[in-house]
């Protein structure tokens, strides 16, 4: 019997098309059709200025955008072949992994909801709450952040981030403990969690899978360990790996995961360098406007130390916290407002970056940057003309070989067998499709 | 030097070889994939076992390209920790190379991709159809000759 599940269908969580063909309640056979969300990511990449394509990354795994955002920037820089400050790649490195906290919560959640545990899916929304009242309190928004920038970020940290972080830290713990002693005994999960979904690890690196699933089953490649990048190297953090590549070993790897991640995110906020302010401010703090109506008459002589309250909407791009989190490079980097307000080097080099034909201009070449994204190594392969505008983005994404792979999955088990195991999966429709 | 060192294994199929900033890259004739292929994935020296990505590029216009388009193969070893970029230039009139579906399985879906996108055929691939547009999609979205903003639903209005 030819079974249709999806595209539509509440267990097949984006829009994803599974045909299975099944023998009594055994599936002897499925075959995976995606597509419903291709939204053209990389042709639309194409369009414009590099730093427009930043909000479209966003849209690619839409539960741990920031590892998106952050991962894209660094391929155009490596193209570039600029660094950024010290502070910045802290902050990039945190954010990063409070995105992987919420999707691996997100995707527990997600699972354990499927097989009945509802309790387990408000708890970690629960949790995931506080991680995303931190995150809007950096980006201004939940989902789809653009938080950085080639060169940098949009704004440094406010006030008040590491005391929140700390309570998510601490709140997710203590839910993490709560969802441990929900599930880990529970005779009606571990049933339908343990020995299905199996896959070895030949077949798991033969199909190119990384990530959760490929650590589940025994063979510990993470990027943030084999390639170090950020600042990774100076963190001290475990790879969790599990052993029989079942449903249950990517739950547990999961769990471990995000313990690690809040390991991480603790010691970098601990060592995260304090930006020093840069310029004498002289302890003036002026409007922006009455900066430009200044500098238009000529008073320029006092401008260059001066800083400037810029608008509530350019929060973070003022001299005090820009210098901290962007890369001193010229061709990238938009200058301090009271720059761009205050001499006209400031103006011209904003001028240069923002207008049509202009912009950031990587030299003709391509590059690959490798981040572990929270299903696997995501890379982003970025090829430049030359033009302000990219020639070619190609996104690795990392959930496309499990897909791949999940027919021969799914093949040997049950027809029941498929939600825990798809979920288990953490497909997103935005990052497989593009 | 990984590159030098594949590029004097195999003289007749490699035909450039450079690293650039940090990654390998290796230029091959198209017909010698499939050898270099298999030798890359099972020679205990270079050993790469995981296929990353395998993707196309479409160099319209570009004055050093001789080729129109490139497929490019994104290689990984875990046990030595070294990536490596294969690219295989095809041309325009025959926009085809064969298949490595079967060296590594992963490539199925991602050559069914690069199908898609860019109208490359795979010779041997065991189900070579569209993946992500529908199979009465005219034209391979990604080639830069494919308007950005042309549109074909299959229901909805029309252009």
């Amino acid at each position: 019997m030819l079974l249709n599940i999806g595209p539509s269908h509440p267990a097949m969580h984006g829009i994803v098309r599974i045909v299975a063909e099944l023998d009594g309640e055994t599936v002897t056979g499925a075959e995976v059709e995606i597509g419903y969300l291709h939204r053209a990511f990389e042709k639309m990449c194409e369009q414009g200025p590099y730093n427009n394509a930043i909000p479209y990354t966003d849209r690619l795994n839409y539960v741990s955008p920031l590892i998106n955002n952050i991962g894209y920037c660094l391929a155009v820089e490596r193209l570039l072949g600029i660094d950024t400050t010290e502070r910045c790649k802290y902050i990039r490195v945190v954010m990063s992994e409070l995105s992987r906290v919420t999707d691996h919560l997100t995707c527990i959640g997600a699972s354990a909801m499927e097989m009945g545990a509802f309790t387990v899916f408000l708890y970690t929304m629960k949790a995931r709450e506080f991680w995303y009242d931190a995150i809007e309190s950096v980006t201004g928004a939940r989902l789809t952040i653009s938080y950085a920038r080639v060169g940098g970020l949009k704004s440094d940290l406010p006030e008040g981030f590491k005391e929140r972080t700390l309570r998510a830290v601490r709140e997710t713990r203590s839910v993490l403990k709560e969802v441990e002693g929900l599930l880990n005994r529970n005779r009606i999960f571990v049933d339908r969690m343990k020995d299905t979904g199996v896959i070895s690890a030949e077949d798991a690196l033969a199909y190119g899978i990384t990530g959760p699933f490929l650590r589940s089953t025994g063979v510990g490649y993470d990027v943030r360990k084999d390639q170090p990048y950020l600042v990774y190297d100076r963190l001290d953090f475990d790879v969790p790996v599990g052993e029989h590549g079942d449903n249950l070993d990517r739950y547990y790897v999961r769990m471990e995961e995000m313990i690690q991640s809040m390991r991480m995110v603790e010691q970098a906020l601990k060592d995260m360098p304090g930006g020093d302010i840069q310029v004498d401010t002289k302890g003036r703090v002026i409007p922006a406007a009455l900066m430009v109506d200044e500098a238009k008459i000529g008073h320029t002589q006092d401008l260059k130390s001066v800083e400037v309250e810029a608008d509530s909407t350019l929060e973070g791009t003022t001299k005090r916290f820009h210098d901290n989190v962007y890369s001193s490079d010229r061709r990238v980097a938009l200058p301090a407002k009271e720059d761009t307000y205050g001499n006209i080097e400031g103006l011209m080099n904003h001028f240069k970056l923002v207008m049509h034909g202009h912009g950031i201009r990587p030299p003709r070449g391509e590059a690959y940057f490798p981040v572990e994204g929270a299903n696997g190594e995501l890379g982003f392969y970025v090829v430049s003309d030359g033009t302000d505008k990219p020639y070619r983005v190609r996104v690795r994404p990392p959930c496309f070989p499990i897909m791949g792979a999940l027919g021969k999955i799914l093949t040997g088990d049950m027809v029941a067998d498929i939600v825990p195991t798809f979920g288990s999966v953490n497909m997103i429709g935005g990052e497989l499709d593009r | 030097m990984l590159t030098d060192v594949i590029k004097s294994r195999f003289p007749n199929i490699v035909t450039q070889a450079c690293v650039d900033r940090v990654d390998n890259f290796i230029v091959i004739k198209r017909e010698g994939i499939k050898d270099i292929a298999s030798a890359l994935r099972d020679d205990p020296q270079f050993d790469f076992n995981l296929l990353m990505d395998l993707f196309g590029v479409d160099y319209l216009h570009w004055e050093e390209k001789a080729l129109r388009f490139e497929v490019i193969y994104n290689l990984y070893s875990l046990r030595k920790k070294h990536r490596l970029f294969i690219k295989a230039p095809v041309p325009e009139e025959d926009p085809s190379i064969d298949s490595v579906a079967l060296v590594w399985p992963a490539a199925d879906w991602y050559e069914r991709e690069a199908w898609d996108m860019f109208g490359v055929r795979f010779k041997g691939h065991p189900n070579l159809k569209r993946i992500l547009m529908y199979e009465e999609f005219q034209g391979h979205p990604l080639r830069k000759d494919y308007p950005y903003n042309f549109r074909q639903p299959l229901v909805g209005p029309k252009n």
